[in-house]
């Protein structure tokens, strides 16, 4: 029983266990968010180089994500497992409106114009996506059957290649990611998980030839030898590996950072912005944002192993993963390890509709942190 | 639809989970410590080499050009200055896009065709982020409405520069030469480095002769600048150190009389300071204006100045040969006496002809009416006079060898070494010379023609002025120099050799000749003595554009004035303690008695007005 115990004491750490229960917020959770968010804001008025705008722009998406997290939560997990197959239907239709009717720049076209604002329905499927496929899965057997994981497959891939063709190839991977993350933790055969990995190293060539545009491969190329190009593709990276390592062990200070602050760093408040804090808050602020992701991620992972159901276990595990992909790619892509793919940093970079779908994401992680416990017959 | 749920094991279901979770979370451990491991490395292990790459990031080592060194008259008139001007640079590798750029910039400030295309020509001679000018002379509402727009300007800058400019305009055009933009071919040899932050050079003149005191040295600049190159802030400077200042020997006093003596004028005038060979005047005119190169002369001026029947650009003082005429024949006599070929007392008679055995065409005597001189004419009245058949005689008994040998050693048929590019040597012609120029064997005509100045022989009023400077001093053979001192440290006198042994007794006699064809009532100069209050010598001449045969008379209304003869004219004075020696030519003046000798005689007046002036100051401060 002492096990027993040490679950229940997990489940709703610290905090009165009542209002929390009855207002469906995870308070460890909560006061991670809140830090990241926080430590969010103040490198983005440096990064925007100390634009207020930005950063009061930022807060009320934030606002506007908490207000979202808290309205998910406080529907059951049934509820989303049940309406699961509409918010897919729904963004695969906008994923459907985008490719006809969507707005963008540089090439891409990866908005809805909704009239008071934009919309990216790429982002919404990196919930809706592992949503279905959990939501699906949950009423089947584990390991999933073959039929299941074709089934699994076309609703991971119809999405994914919608967003290919805006193009948008980080996100059509993350959401490929996220739908992979399902099935994987529902124990997908190693036969299968073989057999994918070989597809995947057949289908690179492929990839490279036909579906991968210019830019894209440049930023491939890029990442293998930036010197090639200074003033050009490689400009970008050379320029965040600076950043980065000026900053040292202690970084150069708030808002002191020559690379962020003179214009060599681009898009440093948004992609890159892990760039200006390294440069500015040294190695100690890298390991310090790092912990912070580290604490959210873990508190993550024992949201899914108490979960109560199967769906609520693979959407927790899914969501948990997907976001520490966001996290490692775009440290990676930042540093140099990763070719430039366009994902941002959770909570800290700038950037609209992300922000709100990681809030949705959480949302539904507080809704199954705070779902009410049936007694558990076995562990 | 089977519901799997009916039959679904949950604790295998969620052991599963539990094993695929936890490898899941092994390989995000795997991986955060990559990331972990990328960062260390960037920020620990190579920090100091990104410190360093961030800082060449922001910080540019910018040249501070020197200021090019000033230039004085004798008395301390500016003659040389540098004017503070703004101009509109570009760094191509700045702007995304040039066009556009110039667009916004053209829309903004008024940037002509002619503007855009010299820029364009210099883009492709700029080394990479160089400051490429667009526009020079910036006026102060430009000034402004660029420093307003300057947002909308990446890769555009407003610098202030010192630009050149000669207070004086035309009046020292010739001597002191102008600065220009270095062009192609001056890039090519000059040192980048010297020259980095510099994009002016001298062209011609002292500005050219000068340039390596001129210039200065660069000093450097270190800024702070933003990703698009514009400067945050100055971190530390090295200041440069500005070029020397030169003081002329010139005197701007004596360059203004002579300057509008030659008003409407073709000609040249050379004053030397007898003692220190230093050029105290030195016109040529017409002249030109040397502002209108500075920052590039239009086409269109460039044209007109290039394609002027006078040409303006032409320096005579150094660069024009003109045959000396009669103003050799007291360096020719002092030859004669010094080489004992003739005597004070040796006589000829003049019937206004002479006849060369063995030639049926008679030489002309150019300088009297029909008639001749007459009898018992000496070298005194030869030169008095300008008797040319006295020459003739003479030349034949001296010798073209003697003639040339000692002419040279006056300064004639070899370069003076004046401190100024581009002299002209003149010719002296000798036996050797025409063997070489010519391939020719020297007649005894030859040395006729040269006893008068003509025929093959050349001289620049420079020449003339050397020649007659030697002659005032008794045969020092100072070199003339324009530059009295540079940065206060006196130039060095120059000599050329040692000083001729020619008796006091010839100079005295050859002194008292030049000084009674001013003031003696038969001197071909006589018109100029009128009011003197000190004594000049002097001697004119006259120089024939077209030949005239013996048989017939020059008839200046009957031709072309550009066709007139040319009027010279040199003097030194006083005569009794040489100090200013004078060389002048008037093209097409005719006669270089009322032509030319008036010139020398303002000259001199002022020279003489000016020195007393000095004195009295002197007087007062002592």
């Amino acid at each position: 029983m002492h096990r027993d115990d040490f679950v229940r004491r997990m489940q709703s750490p610290g905090g009165d266990k009542q209002s929390g229960r009855s207002l469906h917020i995870d308070l460890p959770l909560l006061v991670m968010l809140i830090l990241l968010c926080g430590a969010g804001l103040v490198v983005l008025y440096s990064a925007s180089g100390q634009n207020m705008f930005y950063v009061k722009r930022q807060a009320l998406l934030m606002l506007m994500g908490f207000g979202v997290m808290f309205g998910v939560a406080q529907f059951p997990v049934r509820f989303w497992e049940r309406w699961s197959f509409l918010l897919y239907g729904v963004g695969l239709m906008s994923l459907l409106a985008v490719l006809f009717f969507g707005v963008g720049a540089k090439g891409a076209q990866r908005w809805l114009d909704l009239g008071f604002t934009r919309f990216q329905p790429s982002e919404l499927m990196k919930v809706a996506v592992p949503m279905m496929v959990s939501a699906y899965l949950g009423k089947r057997y584990i390991p999933p059957a073959f039929g299941h994981v074709l089934m699994v497959l076309a609703i991971t891939v119809i999405p994914v290649f919608l967003v290919v063709r805006q193009p948008d190839l980080g996100t059509a991977l993350l959401i490929l990611a996220s739908g992979f993350f399902v099935i994987f933790l529902a124990g997908l055969r190693k036969r299968y998980l073989f057999s994918a990995f070989l597809l995947v190293m057949a289908a690179i060539p492929t990839f490279w030839l036909f579906v991968m545009r210019d830019y894209q491969k440049q930023r491939v190329l890029t990442l293998l030898s930036p010197e090639d190009d200074k003033l050009g593709a490689g400009w970008n990276i050379i320029q965040s590996t600076t950043a980065i390592g000026s900053g040292g062990w202690s970084g150069k200070g708030w808002t002191l950072g020559t690379q962020s602050q003179l214009n060599f760093l681009p898009e440093s408040h948004t992609d890159f912005i892990i760039a200006v804090l390294a440069e500015e808050f040294g190695l100690m602020g890298v390991l310090a944002l790092f912990t912070l992701y580290a604490l959210l991620i873990g508190r993550c992972i024992m949201i899914a192993l108490n979960s109560q159901s199967q769906f609520g276990r693979m959407i927790a595990g899914s969501l948990t993963l997907t976001f520490l992909t966001y996290v490692f790619v775009n440290m990676s892509m930042v540093s140099g390890i990763l070719p430039v793919v366009g994902v941002p940093l959770p909570f800290i970079s700038y950037g609209g509709t992300a922000i709100v779908t990681l809030f949705l994401g959480f949302g539904i992680l507080m809704a199954i942190s705070t779902e009410p416990k049936r007694i558990r017959t076995t562990l | 639809m089977i519901h799997d749920a009916a039959f679904s094991d949950p604790a295998r279901e969620r052991k599963i989970f539990v094993s695929r979770l936890l490898i899941a979370i092994f390989l995000a451990f795997v991986l955060g410590l990559v990331v972990i491991a990328r960062y260390v490395d960037l920020q620990l292990t190579r920090y100091q080499d990104f410190a360093t790459h961030a800082d060449n990031n922001r910080m540019h080592v910018r040249p501070a050009p020197p200021s090019r060194g000033l230039i004085y008259d004798r008395n301390g008139e500016l003659l040389a200055d540098n004017r503070p001007t703004y101009i509109l640079t570009i760094v191509r590798e700045r702007s995304d896009n040039l066009s556009e750029l110039l667009g916004t910039i053209g829309s903004l400030i008024e940037i002509s065709d002619n503007d855009i295309k010299r820029f364009e020509k210099r883009l492709t001679r700029r080394k990479p982020y160089e400051q490429t000018p667009l526009k020079y002379d910036l006026t102060e509402q430009e000034r402004g409405i660029l420093a307003v727009n300057g947002y909308l300007l990446d890769g555009a800058e407003v610098s202030a520069r010192l630009m050149r400019f000669y207070p004086d305009g035309e009046l020292f055009g010739h001597a002191i030469g102008y600065v220009g933009r270095i062009n192609e071919r001056e890039s090519q040899t000059i040192d980048g480095i010297k020259y980095s932050g510099t994009d002016s050079i001298g062209k011609i003149g002292l500005e050219k002769f000068y340039e390596s005191q001129l210039l200065g040295e660069v000093g450097t600049e270190h800024v702070e600048t933003n990703a698009r190159g514009r400067v945050m802030r100055i971190l530390d400077n090295r200041d440069p150190v500005p070029g020397s200042n030169l003081t002329l020997y010139l005197d701007s006093r004596l360059q203004r009389v002579a300057h509008k003596a030659f008003e409407g004028e073709r000609g040249a005038l050379v004053a030397i300071d007898v003692r220190t060979g230093g050029v105290l005047a030195m016109v040529s005119a017409p002249g030109y204006d040397p502002n209108l190169f500075v920052s590039g002369i239009s086409q269109k001026n460039y044209d007109s100045l290039l394609n002027s029947p006078d040409r303006p650009l032409f320096d005579r003082t150094i660069r024009g040969q003109y045959p000396p005429g009669s103003t050799i024949k007291p360096l020719f006599g002092l030859i004669g006496l010094h080489s004992k070929t003739i005597s004070m007392d040796y006589v000829i008679d003049d019937p206004g002809y002479f006849i060369m055995e063995g030639i049926e065409r008679p030489w002309r005597d150019h300088n009297s009416k029909r008639g001749g001189h007459g009898k018992g004419v000496d070298l005194a009245e030869a030169i008095i006079e300008s008797c040319d058949v006295f020459f003739y005689k003479m030349s034949i008994k001296t010798g073209i060898d003697l003639l040339s040998r000692y002419s040279e050693q006056f300064g004639l048929g070899q370069i003076t070494g004046i401190d100024m590019p581009g002299e002209r040597s003149g010719i002296m012609p000798s036996r050797a010379w025409k063997k070489g120029a010519r391939g020719q064997s020297w007649f005894n005509g030859d040395t006729i023609n040269t006893s008068i100045g003509q025929g093959f022989m050349l001289a620049t009023p420079l020449q003339l002025a050397v020649m007659t400077a030697r002659i005032a001093s008794r045969g020092d053979t100072v070199v003339p120099k324009i530059v009295k001192s540079i940065n206060g440290t006196a130039v060095a006198r120059d000599e050329i050799s040692a000083p001729m042994n020619i008796s006091e007794e010839h100079w005295d006699y050859i002194h008292k000749a030049m000084s009674d064809v001013v003031h003696s009532t038969r001197g071909t100069a006589k018109g100029i003595s009128r009011g003197l209050s000190y004594k000049i010598a002097g001697k004119t001449g006259t120089a024939q554009v077209i030949s005239i045969s013996a048989e017939e008379e020059y008839d200046s209304s009957k031709i072309d004035k550009s066709q007139w003869d040319h009027a010279l004219f040199v003097a030194f004075a006083p005569a009794e303690d040489p100090q200013i020696a004078i060389g002048l030519i008037v093209e097409n003046g005719e006669h270089g008695s009322s032509a030319a000798a008036p010139i020398a005689r303002m000259v001199m007046d002022m020279y003489m007005k000016s020195k007393a002036g000095s004195h009295q100051t002197a007087g007062v401060a002592n």
